[in-house]
């Protein structure tokens, strides 16, 4: 077969492949050219900046280029008992270059993250190496530990060598509440700090929900897009698009209105006589607010891919169901709703993306109970400044995403989605 | 046993959609069990109104449509048993050719076996055994049409409902494919009404057509009568082609009736006018008018050839004839060489009972 093809050849004796690729040259250069600055634009928007964090996440570098020598000397060091003598000279020459360079204050910070009790001995430290107490002729060993009892320590010996990788996966147990022991083994946080797996669950969980609220309700406005008369249609379009052009922040604001307890919400309800005057429900700073103000936000998400699908559904097939003697809750089930699986698909896919990282909405109506994941970064990029550990949370939820969609593409099949 | 010719009876019907306009009026038809009919008619007629209403999708504004003798006004589409065949085939694009067909058994509780027989049975119907596992998309346009046509019949029903099922076929399937249901519906018996806007498919298929205009039936007759006999001059402009000459009856006797046209006077056969004074229609088909007849025919008039177009199988001549230059000629091609040549004068003639006079355009 493929010794056939070769056999052709141009009516100018040149194979035919080689023709046709000479041919399509200049056509796929200037496609090439053409999708070269979007390229660009990706890469240095997109991949860069992701690399970054993931390297940012991990780093580690810092005391590992304060304390070369230290580092080189417990090399040797069998990390059991307390380190020799070369290890505590180490220390102490990489030690006195911090001192001139003002940077041991860094290190007491660093290593105190790594074991509680670091701060106080580097600072008395600190002044002996300043008032030259230490006398280079004789064992340096004996008199660092004679400075504090927590130098004769070898825990504190351990949580140095500890940091001595570069490099660091310690960001992301901690963003799952874990952390790495005194003799490297990974250990869970105590019950009643573990806030981060909290907050992924209520994330996991909020976004689950929003997408099936949004699907729900967002189902049968989309069937009523596309089924009714253009002129009607154009009018509910509108009316689901208005929001979409309307500032979040705005549309976030006029949810906090309505659902606050002297809100319009429970001024209707104690109207009606479904709550009494004086125990209105909190409906916002918690979930559900978080709830109602997200599945309002997110909805458009599900209905245009939803539209865009059901839209080319032929009505004739529906009738062509009921013809041959399907109830109308067959025909619907058995055809016409397999056939807006594609749609159900993309919408619920990019809701429950969103969803998942959604942080303005659950910022201003989530109140404690309602704030989810993204907040939990934010507050870590602008208040704590670990901006390491956000970028650790980050990659976290973007990993999230993508085990999402691969799911997705197992259960659906990528090539099902259809966004419009 | 005698087949009910009423089977299917529109009695009074009435459509509109908007309350201003009506789309089907007074409508009175019955259909006889097993018959082959067509609705034909332009666009807009209100054919496909009808046929909605007897499936079911549409409700009569006013009558009502009685199937074996029960009104089914009441009755929802899927109770109805009636199957359809939809223009764009309506095939379930999800499911495979089995599926399909498999699906009005499937609803009606029928057995696993069961359901496998019918649906072999009606895939060698349509010459299609093997085809189960196809998708729709998998299949040409053609074969998708059997799959439908099969997928109407699988479940045995009583009437049969085909929506210009061959609209978007090319000219050479089409008219296999119109052979192909006329054998089946003769081999099985079913019930058949079939909407389309194409003559030829209703000549060639039918028992009876029905011809829509304006929301009536025009006219209700076999294909033969409807072509040879036209009631009426959309009948007459719809079905086939036509020679017309619009006058003024001067004279009406024996069965006969004398038009005057603006120039000339012709011989015509009078079926709507009764009176003298009356504006009329005369309408001639081209194949009942000879050139230089041999015997005698009461009209003859000498006509001007203005255009000769060649068709292979015949030659169709424009002329200038009694002021019409639109009048057309089919001359056979294996006929005696006749001196047709552009601008020679000929001699052209028809019996008057062949010319119909009907009402004015």
């Amino acid at each position: 077969m493929s010794s056939e093809t070769q056999q052709i050849l141009t009516t100018d004796g040149i194979p035919l492949s080689v023709s046709l690729k000479k041919a399509e040259r200049k056509n796929k250069i200037k496609a090439f050219l053409l999708v070269v600055p979007l390229l660009l634009f990706l890469i240095i928007t997109y991949i860069l900046p992701i690399g970054d964090m993931f390297m940012r996440s991990i780093d580690d570098k810092m005391v590992t280029n304060m304390l070369p020598k230290t580092f080189t000397a417990m090399e040797k060091w069998d990390g059991k008992e307390m380190p020799p003598e070369e290890v505590f000279a180490g220390f102490y020459s990489d030690f006195k270059i911090l001192v001139q360079n003002k940077e041991h204050g860094k290190l007491a910070q660093r290593l105190n993250k790594e074991k509680n009790g670091f701060n106080s001995i580097i600072k008395k430290l600190f002044r002996q190496v300043q008032r030259n107490k230490i006398d280079e002729g004789q064992s340096i060993k004996e008199q660092i530990m004679k400075v504090h009892k927590r130098w004769r320590d070898v825990e504190y010996w351990q949580a140095i060598k500890r940091t001595a990788p570069p490099y660091t996966t310690a960001k992301y147990l901690k963003g799952m509440d874990m952390y790495y022991g005194p003799d490297g083994n990974i250990m869970q946080v105590e019950e009643d700090r573990r806030i981060h797996r909290i907050l992924w669950l209520r994330t996991l969980e909020i976004a689950f929900f929003v997408t099936l609220f949004s699907f729900l309700m967002g189902y049968p406005i989309a069937h009523l897009l596309a089924t009714l008369p253009m002129k009607y249609s154009n009018l509910l379009m509108i009316c689901v698009l208005l929001p979409f052009w309307t500032s979040l922040l705005v549309r976030t604001a006029s949810w906090m209105i309505l659902l606050q307890q002297q809100g319009i919400v429970n001024d209707f309800f104690v109207m009606i006589g479904l709550v009494a005057d004086d125990n209105r429900p909190e409906m916002m700073y918690n979930k559900v607010g978080t709830y109602v103000a997200m599945t309002q936000i997110l909805l458009p998400f599900m209905v245009l891919p939803l539209y865009s699908v059901m839209k080319t559904i032929s009505p004739s097939l529906m009738r062509a169901g009921k013809s041959l003697g399907g109830t109308p809750f067959i025909a619907f089930w058995k055809i016409y709703f397999p056939l807006t699986i594609p749609g159900i698909g993309a919408g619920c896919l990019l809701v429950f993306i969103l969803a998942i990282g959604y942080y303005i909405t659950p910022a201003l109506v989530g109140g404690a109970s309602g704030t989810l994941i993204s907040n939990q970064i934010a507050y870590h990029m602008k208040t704590t400044l670990d901006w390491s550990f956000a970028s650790a949370m980050g990659l976290m939820l973007l990993t999230g995403v993508l085990v999402v969609y691969w799911v997705y593409n197992k259960l659906v099949g990528v090539d099902n989605i259809k966004l419009g | 046993m005698s087949k009910n010719q009423e089977f299917v009876k529109f009695d009074k019907v009435d459509k509109s959609y908007d309350g201003k306009v009506l789309v089907v009026k007074d409508l009175n038809l019955d259909i006889a069990e097993g018959e082959f009919i067509t609705m034909l008619g332009p666009s807009g007629s209100g054919k496909t109104t009808c046929l909605m209403m007897l499936a079911g999708f549409e409700t009569p504004t006013n009558g009502e449509i009685y199937l074996d003798a029960n009104p089914i006004s009441n009755i929802p589409p899927h109770k109805r048993g009636i199957g359809m065949v939809f223009q764009n085939y309506a095939l379930f694009p999800h499911m495979t050719v089995y599926e399909n067909l498999a699906f009005p058994l499937k609803v009606r509780k029928i057995s696993k076996d069961d359901i496998d027989k019918k649906v072999d049975k009606a895939l060698s119907m349509v010459s299609l055994s093997g085809f189960e596992n196809r998708m729709p998309a998998q299949l040409s346009g053609g074969q998708q049409q059997r799959v439908a046509v099969a997928r109407a019949l699988v479940f045995d029903p009583a009437v049969v409902l085909m929506d210009e099922p061959l609209g978007a076929l090319d000219k050479n399937l089409r008219e296999s494919m119109q052979y192909e249901i006329k054998h089946i519906h003769e081999s099985i018996g079913v019930t058949v009404i079939y909407v389309t806007h194409d003559q030829s498919e209703a000549l060639t298929m039918s028992n009876r057509i029905a011809v829509f205009n304006d929301g009536k039936v025009q006219q209700l007759s076999s294909p033969d009568k409807l072509y040879e006999e036209p009631v009426n001059s959309f009948v007459a402009e719809f079905i086939g082609e036509n020679n017309t000459f619009g006058g003024e009856v001067v004279d009406l006797s024996n069965g006969s009736c004398k038009v005057k046209l603006s120039h000339g006077e012709i011989l015509a056969n009078p079926i709507s006018v009764k009176s003298k004074g009356e504006r009329t229609t005369v309408s001639i088909r081209p194949e009942r008018a000879l050139i230089n007849p041999e015997n005698k025919m009461d009209n003859n008039h000498a006509g001007t050839i203005e255009e000769v177009i060649y068709h292979g199988d015949h030659t169709r001549v424009r002329l200038n004839l009694l002021g019409n230059s639109e009048f057309i000629l089919k001359v056979p091609n294996s006929s005696k060489n006749l001196d047709i040549k552009l601008g020679n004068k000929i001699n052209i003639g028809w019996n008057s009972q062949d010319a119909r006079a009907l009402d004015p355009k």
